[in-house]
């Protein structure tokens, strides 16, 4: 898989739930710079999730199978700032 | 500039449920369907429908559509057109089932049959006992409708343009909607999608307002589009507000959590919806709620350093009690505040939630408006479904559960009609270069450079103004105030510039878009809540507090062009039962 620029990735942050749009789009928005190459295949990877089965993983719901998923889902929510 | 020209039968702008089941009806009786829609299909909005959608199946508790149409008419606060809600919950029934087989995994009781749920505002024999008409695919239920209408669009060779954001409508001379001009967000490139029927379904504009729960695409483009067309919207004033989502953010915090025994309290640690309710207290209405919360923050009980939110607290349940029944509020809170509400209070404030008004429709989709003759004049060429049109079954206030029916109920009567229209209308009519032009300067004007005010900033004031101005507290002072400073801040957009001016996913180009927008939607909204003078559904004006048969039985309708506003009659008369006439509307 090609890693896509920010700008295509960002759009693909943009989702059907506010829920989603929050955790992603301010993740891309902050953390983009300093992620490492795996990390950003992760994500990458993650944006194909559908809608429903993310927002499970993303609020902690769900544990993905694939241990790489678990990375970028902690990154994720970390980067939330209140 | 030569731009890309093609052509269809229809064109549906929007790929949520309405505009899907409406293309899946048109696909299917062969017509040549193109669906475009600014996200990946599967990604619109009608994901997030968690709760379900109203039929009365009577699977679990005796039930009838007759009984459906009269708590929609009575939720409505009597301003539903009874002939759609006839209409409406007279099919439910078919539809759910039509859903199922096309396969929608609903949840089943143990004989087999679909289970249904209990929802608020829903009775048996005309305001009796409690109903269960929810029929739900465990909590995903708009998630697997959109994939089973995606996947069956698919086998019908839909022709789909994802990811591409539709700017306008094209119009001829004679007032004949000719299909749209729609940029591809991939690589910048403007495309004209010649149609002989065009459809909108781009979904609400929670956005206007700063707390909202709706996904940031819902910033009501086809609203602005129609407008922009010189077509009116209408009922603009009635927006649904949830009265507890997290302050600031907007996320859903469920009225479970007061039915549980949360409570909300002050800057005073004050208990202070037993001021307001003496009995119902925290359990009250939600626009009771809503407006409680509204008022304390406003008279400076509110909390945090600004003073901009109240606090609920269920902390005092205990862990056991949270972790057992409120399990996907405590998730909530976790994710987004990185607190557990089992040791501290939530931050709250109403959220914007649902888009009662939008482009006025008749129940055959057709967009109709007063053109001369009659106060519905269908548009010829244009149909409009879902949360963006107005047709109007939820009036002043919906249900829960009614709005999934109302995108698959007229996403599948407007595509029966189109075909209808296709028949008589065989040819394209000659494109009008003058509109088409009109869009691309829409476009091009985004490519002027230097400093300017920022998309991101202008916004977050309108947002805010529309909360402070047009939220839940409405009176006459407030909302001229707001009409004002909505004005002087779009007056303020020809001034705004981006700094992005390449071609490939230019998302700052798209958003500013979305803002102009916006704006056309928000002054819809605060003119029209400024206009009406009556407290009704949604819509509650603490000077005029009491409906207002006699002088506001009326749809309010907006126009763009000098921010006119114009009244129609309601169409109390259903199609085959006796009307509903109007009552208090007390639960
Ligand atoms: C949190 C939440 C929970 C809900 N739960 C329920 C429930 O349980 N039951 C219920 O009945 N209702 C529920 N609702 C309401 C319901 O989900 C929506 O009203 C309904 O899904 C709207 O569907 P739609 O087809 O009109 O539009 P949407 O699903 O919003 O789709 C709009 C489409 O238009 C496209 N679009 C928009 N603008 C453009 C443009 N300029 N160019 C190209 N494409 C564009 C988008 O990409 C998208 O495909 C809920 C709403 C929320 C916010």
């Amino acid at each position: 898989m090609n890693t896509l620029s920010k700008s295509r990735l960002a759009w693909r942050c943009r989702r059907g739930m506010l829920e989603l749009d929050y955790l992603l789009q301010n993740f891309i928005n902050t953390q983009y710079e300093i992620l490492g190459p795996a990390d950003l295949k992760a994500f990458q990877h993650l944006l194909e999730t559908p809608d429903a089965l993310l927002l499970e993983y993303l609020m902690g719901r769900t544990i993905p199978v694939d241990p790489v998923f678990c990375d970028v889902i902690q990154k994720i929510r970390a980067a939330v700032t209140y | 500039m030569s731009i890309p020209r093609k052509r269809f039968d229809t064109l549906v702008i929007g790929a949520g449920g309405g505009g899907l089941r409406a293309a899946l009806q048109l696909s299917q009786a062969e017509a040549n369907v193109a669906v475009v829609s600014k996200v990946f299909p599967t990604r619109s909005h009608t994901v997030a429908a968690q709760g379900g959608i109203n039929a009365a199946l009577a699977n679990v508790l005796p039930d009838n559509w007759h009984w459906h149409m009269y708590d929609t008419v009575k939720g409505s606060d009597y301003l539903g057109d009874q002939d759609a809600i006839e209409y409406m919950c007279r099919a439910a029934s078919h539809i759910v089932i039509e859903l199922e087989h096309a396969g929608v995994p609903f949840s089943r009781l143990n004989n087999g049959k679909i289970y249904q749920r209990a929802f608020g505002g829903q009775s048996q024999d005309f305001g009796g006992e409690q109903a269960a008409r929810t029929c739900a695919a465990a909590d995903r239920t708009g998630h697997a409708i959109l994939h089973t209408l995606y996947q069956q669009n698919i086998r019908a060779k839909t022709h789909f343009f994802d990811e591409f954001f539709a700017i306008d409508l094209i119009k001829d001379e004679e007032g004949y909607i000719l299909g749209a001009v729609i940029l591809s967000i991939e690589t910048g490139e403007p495309y004209i999608i010649e149609a002989k029927t065009t459809l909108l379904a781009t979904g609400g504009a929670g956005q206007i307002f700063r707390t909202n729960t709706n996904a940031r695409i819902n910033t009501g483009d086809g609203m602005a589009m129609a407008l922009r067309a010189d077509i009116p919207i209408q009922d603009m004033e009635f927006f649904q507000f949830h009265p507890t989502g997290i302050a600031g953010k907007g996320m859903l915090i469920t009225e479970g959590a007061r039915g549980e025994g949360g409570f909300l309290v002050n800057k005073n640690g004050e208990r202070f919806m037993e001021r307001y309710a003496t009995h119902a207290k925290d359990l009250a209405s939600r626009d009771v709620v809503s407006r409680s919360i509204a008022i304390e923050v406003r008279e400076g009980r509110g909390c945090g350093p600004k003073g901009d939110h109240v606090l609920l607290k269920v902390d005092h349940l205990g862990a056991d009690v949270v972790a057992k029944r409120l399990p996907g509020i405590r998730d909530t809170v976790l994710t987004f505040l990185h607190m557990d509400p089992v040791e501290k209070p939530i931050p709250v404030f109403p959220t914007a939630h649902y888009t009662m008004g939008g482009i006025p429709t008749n129940r055959y989709g057709q967009v109709v408006a007063p053109l001369g003759q009659g106060a519905e004049e269908p548009i010829p060429g244009l149909y409009a479904v879902g949360e963006c049109a107005c047709v109007s079954v939820h009036g002043a206030n919906r249900l829960g559960g009614n709005s999934l029916l109302d995108i698959i109920v007229f996403g599948r009567a407007a595509g029966n009609d189109i075909i209808d229209f296709l028949k008589e209308n065989r040819f394209h009519r000659p494109l009008d270069e003058g509109s088409v032009d009109q869009a691309l300067s829409r476009l091009a004007r985004w490519d002027q450079r230097g400093e300017g005010e920022s998309v991101d900033a202008l916004r977050q004031e309108l947002q805010q103004t529309m909360e402070d101005y047009c939220g839940v507290f409405r009176e006459e002072k407030v909302l001229q105030e707001g009409v004002n400073k909505v004005k002087a801040m779009e007056a303020r957009l020809a001034a705004v510039r981006i700094q992005d001016h390449s071609s490939v996913f230019n998302t700052q180009r798209i958003e500013a878009m979305e803002l102009e927008n916006l704006f056309d939607v928000a002054l819809a909204t605060v003119t029209s809540a400024l206009a009406r003078q009556e407290s009704r559904g949604a819509h509650s004006r603490v000077d005029y507090p009491e409906r207002d048969d006699e002088h506001w039985l009326k749809h309010s309708l907006f126009y763009k062009k000098d921010h006119r506003l114009d009244f129609k009659p309601v169409r109390t008369k259903p199609l085959s039962v006796d009307s509903f006439p109007p009552k208090p509307r007390v639960y």
